[in-house]
């Protein structure tokens, strides 16, 4: 049977480490350099999900653990995909209620406004104030 | 070892067949990890999903207000020599935990090889380094809480910046507060030799041995990476 202990030659970490630092650096560029829309995003999420996979693959030992292990760790985020499709559509849902309810408070704009609901306008007073600027 | 009678028959086998081998093997689910390992793991598992929690309510928050987010560029800008540098105390944070994980995968390496006084050294680098960490934290949420970001507003815009600054950091500089103290509790047992000798823990009462160090090592990895995550998205994006 093998040994419960993990050892790996040191060349892996290190070269992980320089790898780590140099992806931090790239990601840092990406806000250095100020660039902006779908190219800025897809570039946070590649160098972010190589840090996150390295981390977790060769400082957390998780390539050379064993199947059982991997897949009980890794499955349940499925569930936090999920969540993040359903709150992405939720906060759709909100943004488009606010623009609707919130926006200049002139009457052609609440028609579908149940009875009383005009008082959401006063409560969000951040919101509106936040709108002066 | 227990389980060396039943696994002697024949080797463990390796993949997909190794999966369901160990999942219906009617003993432990998680060969070839001691206990505190795989529930350190499980540990981790749930603090995933708090961590997600709180991201995804960034998410939410930021995506359904109708009130321009605070440019986090601008807001976590430092001013050296007359010249505005964006994240540029961010930057050096990372670099620092990135830092300090690659001590900790070293210390973890040298205490399988039981290299008693360079595993203490190594721990107590990463230690320094985390604590380090925690300061500049401190400074961030000072010099943010002098410019007038509360959890409830801010200058720069939508509200719930605040909050979720607080929040998000506040949890995860609390996590690293408590690595960097039982990094230091371990610094103080590793140079003792209680994990050369057994010496029994003073909570547990279990026997002390090099794996607690790789235990230690994946909670301090998973310090790392969730600051990958919160660099990405609430830093970054």
């Amino acid at each position: 049977m093998a040994t419960e202990g993990q050892e790996h030659p040191i060349s892996v970490y290190l070269k992980i480490w320089i790898l780590l630092f140099v992806l931090s650096i790239f990601s840092y560029m990406v806000d250095f350099y100020q660039l902006q829309g779908w190219l800025r995003w897809s570039l946070i999420l590649v160098f972010m999900f190589l840090k996150a996979g390295f981390i977790m693959a060769i400082f957390m030992h998780m390539v050379w653990e064993r199947m059982a292990l991997v897949v009980a760790l890794l499955s349940p985020m499925i569930a936090v995909l999920v969540f993040i499709a359903i709150m992405g559509y939720e906060s759709d849902y909100t943004q488009s209620a606010r623009d609707v309810f919130f926006d200049d408070g002139k009457p052609d704009k609440v028609w579908a406004v149940p009875h009383g609901a005009h008082k959401a306008e006063h409560h969000d007073g951040a919101h509106s104030a936040g709108e002066a600027h | 070892m227990s389980d060396t009678s039943t696994t002697s028959i024949k080797p463990l086998p390796d993949g997909m067949e190794g999966l369901t081998h160990d999942w219906a093997s009617d003993q432990r689910a998680f060969k070839g990890v001691p206990w505190g390992k795989a529930m350190m793991w499980i540990f981790l598992l749930s603090d995933t999903f708090i961590f997600s929690c709180f991201l995804i309510s960034y998410m939410t928050a930021r995506w359904s207000t109708v009130v321009p987010w605070p440019n986090s560029s601008e807001v976590f800008a430092l001013t050296v020599g007359g010249v505005s540098v964006p994240l540029l105390l961010i930057a050096i944070m990372t670099f620092i935990l990135i830092t300090s994980s690659g001590t900790m995968a070293m210390a973890v390496r040298s205490g399988y090889q039981k290299k008693r006084k360079q595993t203490a050294i190594l721990l107590l680098v990463t230690a320094i380094l985390g604590a380090s960490f925690v300061g500049m934290q401190a400074f961030e949420w000072t010099k943010l809480i002098s410019e007038g970001v509360r959890p409830w507003e801010n200058p720069f815009g939508a509200p719930q910046f605040g909050s979720v600054f607080f929040m998000v950091t506040g949890f995860h500089g609390f996590h690293v507060s408590i690595g960097v103290i039982f990094l230091f509790i371990n610094v103080k047992k590793v140079w003792r030799g209680d994990y050369d000798s057994g010496k029994r823990g003073f909570f547990t009462w279990q026997k002390g041995r090099y794996e607690i160090v790789e235990t230690l090592g994946l909670y301090w990895h998973f310090v790392d990476l969730v600051w990958v995550f919160i660099f990405a998205f609430f830093y970054l994006w």
